[in-house]
């Protein structure tokens, strides 16, 4: 931790609060342009409801095109959290600190989008409830739960509530220093949510014990659930493409890759839009994109598998749609541009310390990854059903309309929207994270040098 | 009429030495408490290591979610009982995602419950405080009865405490 910068409490409540306790001069320009376009985006939702989804470019036999692969894309992102989370906690691992709170936000935020985008695909949305909920008591008809279209939601909805909870657990003491420094209405609603915290021994080591145990409890979670959004496709045995034994791990690298890409973008966002400059370093940037070295080398290692395993079986569908998929106009181009920014541009990139340690490289080289990985989903879903087959006989390829284009626009608002909300009630970084790293952290002198330390406390 | 005194340090070694001070004095170990702003290591402060039972938590929630997941998943079969395929009624590949997400689920809210009841919250009536706390001061509480106000009172000024509240 060569950059650090040794700071009061105070300091670090100051700086990190500045979102909170006051308003940056461009919040409310962009609330308002985002509240623009989310509500437009809810009312074409309407319009969706009332036209049916004639106005989307869906039709026989592409029934899945844009919504699902966006709905695969922000499940994909709500693996950030965990992953940053909950495997950094447990490791302890001392760059985690400003990282750990984005990353659940993005977690919450991004699997309630990605949990509207199935209820806008079906079209008759009040009809989900029959699908979901086993209450038709007077028919007696229940959930199917052999089907994974069921699975999926309770796996979502798991994640989505304990990622909710982790979040709640860990924001206590920082809703204590927000009680401490508001007056009036602001005071007595952070008071109700602190619950009375003071700081004492027990409730600090709750915090840890408590956050170490929800980690081990959240991660098989977190592998479970893009599994699950994985066999959506992977239990159809009649699509080639769709079919395949290694979808659960390849999505769950995939989720993986993009969420902490999404996470490295939203930190150089908070750093140049709130100035954390002290707490969200280049070394951080550094970190996380060692990291993801590693996981975008394991998730082209997969991608490669995946079109190998496909190939190997000789089955002639299949080499169909992989040559179609690669070879043909325009999936080829999409095809190519998937490679090149999932992996081809951003990851060499990262292999220099000179890139890794500046923001702005960082920032759009994320983007690029997401990009790709939109794009990878969107290759895995609509290919495999725009494919000629038996016994269809609307060979029509797929071509979304500007509805489902204007969706996709909107997911990113009200992703952007809700973390904005959220930074004007609560932190984005955790304080209380930042301020027990000024206590676990000194110098060392070792011969002539002075090293810097970060002391850890030896579990019993 | 007991009252609660708040001595409070900016150095930690001071706040230790209050502690060490309270018990030499004579005041019971479960009587005084230290607050701070963020984690310290644990006996820092020479204070009495709380012993907690959290782990009991997530092992109750997951029993619980286990048992309602395998009434939900097999209930429901039964209730319609619709042979598919010659295959039996209960499918137990499709049941197990369904209780592993359930299971999870409850050993999380659970564990939440055992970490939000262990740290003794909701805490609605909390003794002295004071706001300098989440800033970077040590506080060292003690509740006292009347005739022991000016002991503790003296352990808290002979060991360098900024300031003295009592409540």
């Amino acid at each position: 931790m060569q950059q650090r910068k040794s700071v009061t409490q105070e300091y670090t409540n100051s700086v990190l609060l500045n979102g909170t306790l006051e308003t940056p001069k461009w919040w409310p320009y962009l609330v308002s342009i985002l509240s623009f376009f989310v509500l437009v985006g809810i009312g074409l939702f309407f319009v969706q409801i009332y036209y049916g989804l004639g106005v989307t470019g869906l039709s026989r036999p592409v029934y899945w095109g844009l919504y699902i692969t966006t709905f695969v894309f922000w499940v994909g992102i709500s693996h950030a959290g965990i992953m940053i989370s909950a495997i950094l906690r447990l490791t302890q691992a001392e760059w985690r600190r400003p990282v750990t709170r984005a990353a659940e936000i993005l977690t919450i935020f991004s699997l309630l989008t990605a949990l509207v985008f199935p209820l806008i695909h079906a079209g008759r949305t009040w009809r989900i409830i029959y699908w979901l909920l086993p209450f038709d008591f007077a028919r007696g008809i229940w959930p199917n739960i052999r089907s994974p279209l069921f699975m999926d939601p309770i796996a979502i909805g798991t994640y989505l509530t304990g990622s909710t909870l982790f979040l709640f657990v860990a924001l206590i003491p920082d809703l204590a220093v927000l009680r401490d420094r508001t007056t009036g209405l602001r005071k007595g609603f952070y008071t109700i949510l602190a619950m009375g915290w003071r700081g004492n021994p027990r409730q600090w080591k709750m915090q840890v014990v408590g956050g170490i145990l929800l980690s081990a409890l959240m991660l098989p979670i977190f592998v479970s659930v893009h599994s699950i959004v994985s066999w959506d496709f992977a239990v159809t045995i009649g699509v080639e493409g769709w079919h395949s034994t290694i979808f659960a791990p390849y999505f769950v690298i995939g989720a993986v890759h993009s969420g902490v890409s999404a996470v490295v973008t939203m930190m150089a966002l908070m750093r140049w839009g709130w100035g954390w400059n002290d707490f969200i370093r280049p070394e951080h940037f550094d970190a996380l994109a060692r990291l993801l070295t590693v996981v975008a080398t394991a998730w082209l290692g997969f991608t490669f598998l995946e079109l190998l395993f496909s190939l190997y079986g000789l089955d002639a569908p299949e080499i169909a749609l992989r040559e179609m998929q690669i070879f043909q106009y325009p999936w080829n181009m999409l095809f190519l541009l998937f490679l090149l920014t999932g992996f081809i541009i951003p990851v060499p990139m990262w292999l220099f310390k000179r890139v890794r340690t500046n923001i702005a490289l960082m920032f759009w080289s994320s983007i690029m990854v997401n990009i790709g990985m939109w794009l990878e989903r969107f290759l895995i879903i609509v290919p495999g059903l725009s494919r000629k087959t038996p016994f269809v006989f609307t060979w029509e390829s797929y071509t979304p309309s500007w509805f489902e284009w204007y969706i996709l626009f909107w997911s990113f608002c009200w992703v952007t929207l809700l973390m904005l909300l959220f930074s004007k009630v609560f932190p984005l970084v955790p304080l209380f994270e930042q301020k027990e790293s000024e206590v676990f952290s000194d110098s060392v002198k070792i011969g002539r040098a002075n090293v810097p330390t970060i002391f850890r406390e030896e579990e019993e | 009429m007991s009252k609660s005194i708040l001595g409070l340090f900016l150095d930690p070694n001071s706040a230790a030495d209050a502690m060490d001070g309270l018990k030499e004095s004579g005041f019971e170990q479960g009587s005084f408490d230290v607050l701070t702003g963020t984690p310290y290591p644990e006996g820092a402060f020479g204070e009495h290591v709380p012993q907690h039972r959290l782990f009991r938590f997530p092992a109750f929630g997951a029993i619980i979610g286990f048992s309602a997941s395998l009434f939900l998943t097999s209930a429901t079969q039964l209730a319609y009982p619709l042979i598919t395929g010659g295959k039996p009624i209960l499918s137990i590949f499709a049941m197990l995602i369904i209780m592993y997400e359930m299971t999870m689920l409850s050993a999380v809210i659970f564990s939440v419950i055992g970490i939000i009841f262990e740290s003794r919250l909701p805490n609605i009536h909390p003794s002295a405080y004071d706001p300098r706390i989440t800033e970077g001061y040590i506080g060292v509480v003690i509740s006292v009865e009347d005739k022991d106000l000016n002991k503790a009172k003296a352990v808290f000024e002979k060991t360098g405490s900024e300031e003295v509240k009592v409540v």
